[in-house]
């Protein structure tokens, strides 16, 4: 502790900690089950993350690496300001790659390289509620959990049949954990959720304004809902990433100019970064598809540098700092 | 009709502090039969409805119900998940207000499948095409399965409100003045439906009103209650043709003759 000295270690108090970690430990015995716990006032607004801030600090050690992730990116809004919050009161090296990193604090999105036992995943969540929008009352969701009353959760997915001839639900897209609880998975796309399912990482969820944790231990049965004759299906893309190709992925519309010029791009840009630098790693093997080939392997690199000469996107997958 | 009752009621109380809601109640409900309460506001009628579907606790007494199994449980003595379960299966409740017993931000055919859903039916074409049935047996038409029920007029309201209640074939349903607050060709055309779902399914049920009119229509049998007593059951006709207590006399007399 050098210029921190008037801070405790991650922000938190010792004894905030202690309570957070007894919210955690008991959602990570029942996973899927929302926690309450005294959520505090953070130096962020509601909505920027202080569920997961709180729940990170409460978890980081002096040895681990933090890593904040927002739309799958390292630098949208969200994840500005964490950033150097987290340097400040934690010491913690932001922003590292994923595979590098202990603990991961995201919003949106799973990172596209597989997590590893040991790893943390930390989601920031707004609404912990899945059927806080077809039930608004607190005491009757809660008797809902406990009876495990689940049929209104496939009303939701029955109107979005009604109404769209498919399931329209893209992200917050309820699941089951272990048979028992049915949970919100935070907004992450529906792609990520097969991702949660036996994941060798433990995954925490906090909600600040809410005051609710929820956990998934590791290679925790995580089921999306879905219909006999509608089975759950992730997002999928028709094209590879424009600059490296990867597909497979998810994928994030970027506006090129004021003509409809667009383009697809992998939304975990730690991913895709890595894979440009190096298309010919062995690591993108049967996985995240795309670079397999020869020459494949060799093309993402060319549309790139035409693209990043646009001044709109100079920034572009780059970090902020 | 078998010789054993679907329902067993027996000196059912209920106080509010030291006022009283209703009390000493006894009855029993055959399978297919239709009971109406009668009386006037605060006659405690609501009261014993909510006790009786387990809405509310009575402050005494008990009520016993033969399940599919033939098997009678006490009511007040089943746990909560048991009890909500019958609800939403073996019971249904059709309230005065649609607005009460309808999600009114969902379309009438999530409505009406929410309770297959509930139970465990996880395929979209079967549901939503028992959702059709059943809008149809109330007089809904196919193309207004995907509107929400607050696009409805008040009267057509209480349709996908029973809909949704019958839907699980429930043996037992409860009403609370179906007809209440609708005007009077709705009414009866709702009273029509009603009397001929409750004949085609064998129905049996409960239904409050103040109105003498819907308790002739509906139920064989009736109980006239006053400050939370009944003073006078028996069968419908009997009752109202020959009303023997002084408030049943009252209440005959009261309906307005055009």
């Amino acid at each position: 502790m050098t210029d921190i000295a008037t801070y405790n270690f991650a922000y938190l108090d010792e004894q905030t900690k202690r309570m957070i970690r007894r919210a955690i430990l008991k959602g990570i015995a029942i996973p899927g089950y929302q926690v309450p716990f005294a959520s505090r006032e953070m130096p962020m607004p509601y909505g920027w993350g202080t569920g997961g801030v709180q729940v990170t600090g409460s978890t980081l050690g002096r040895d681990d690496v933090w890593k904040v992730m927002a739309r799958g990116a390292g630098d949208p809004t969200t994840a500005v300001p964490i950033r150097p919050f987290s340097r400040k009161v934690a010491n913690a090296a932001v922003p590292p790659d994923t595979p590098s990193a202990t603990i991961i604090q995201t919003r949106h999105r799973i990172p596209e390289h597989p997590l590893a036992a040991g790893q943390v995943l930390v989601f920031q969540v707004p609404i912990p509620e899945p059927l806080r929008f077809l039930e608004p009352r607190e005491t009757e969701t809660r008797k809902m959990h406990a009876l495990e009353e689940y049929g209104l959760m496939h009303v939701k997915l029955y109107e979005d049949i009604a109404r769209h001839g498919r399931i329209a639900t893209t992200y917050a897209y309820p699941v089951k954990v272990e048979g028992r609880y049915v949970m919100d998975p935070s907004p992450t796309p529906k792609f990520d959720n097969p991702k949660m399912h036996r994941s060798p990482a433990l995954q925490l969820f906090g909600a600040g304004r809410e005051k609710r944790i929820y956990a998934l231990p590791p290679f925790t049965d995580v089921v999306s809902l879905d219909f006999e004759d509608h089975p759950f299906e992730v997002q999928t893309f028709d094209q590879p990433c424009a600059l490296c190709g990867a597909e497979n992925v998810y994928l994030d519309e970027v506006i090129l100019d004021d003509h409809g010029g667009h383009m697809f791009v992998c939304s975990d840009t730690d991913h895709c970064e890595k894979r440009r630098a190096d298309p010919a790693s062995p690591l993108w093997e049967g996985r995240a598809g795309g670079a397999g080939a020869g020459d494949q392997a060799a093309t993402p690199a060319t549309p790139i540098p035409a693209l990043r000469a646009d001044p709109p996107h100079e920034g572009e997958g780059k970090e902020a700092q | 009709m078998t010789d054993e009752p679907l329902l067993r009621v027996s000196a059912l109380s209920k106080f509010y502090g030291s006022r009283v809601g209703c009390e000493n109640i006894t009855f029993d409900l055959w399978p297919g039969e239709v009971l109406a309460i009668v009386g006037e506001s605060g006659s405690g009628k609501t009261t014993l409805l909510n006790c009786l579907s387990t809405r509310l606790l009575p402050s005494s007494g008990t009520a016993s119900y033969r399940m599919r199994d033939g098997q009678w449980r006490e009511l007040y003595r089943m746990s909560e998940a048991e009890r909500r379960f019958l609800m939403r299966t073996d019971w249904g409740f059709v309230h005065q207000n649609p607005a009460d017993g309808l999600r009114m931000t969902v379309s009438a055919g999530a409505n009406v499948g929410e309770r297959l859903m509930a139970v465990g039916d996880r395929h979209y074409g079967n549901i939503r095409a028992t959702a059709v049935d059943w809008l149809s047996r109330v007089e809904i038409d196919e193309d207004r399965i995907d509107d929400e029920p607050r696009s409805f007029s008040g009267g057509m309201r209480q349709r996908p409100q029973i809909a949704r209640n019958l839907v699980t074939g429930p043996r037992l349903v409860f009403m609370d003045e179906p007809t209440g607050g609708l005007d009077v060709s709705v009414q009866a055309r709702l009273l029509d439906l009603l009397r001929g779902l409750v004949t085609d399914l064998g129905l049996a049920a409960i239904v409050v009103t103040h109105d003498l009119a819907v308790a002739r229509l509906l139920s064989q049998r009736m109980m006239v209650m006053k400050d939370g007593h009944v003073v006078e059951s028996g069968l419908t006709d009997r009752v109202l043709d020959d009303p023997r207590a002084p408030y049943t006399q009252l209440l005959v007399s009261s309906i307005l003759q055009v």
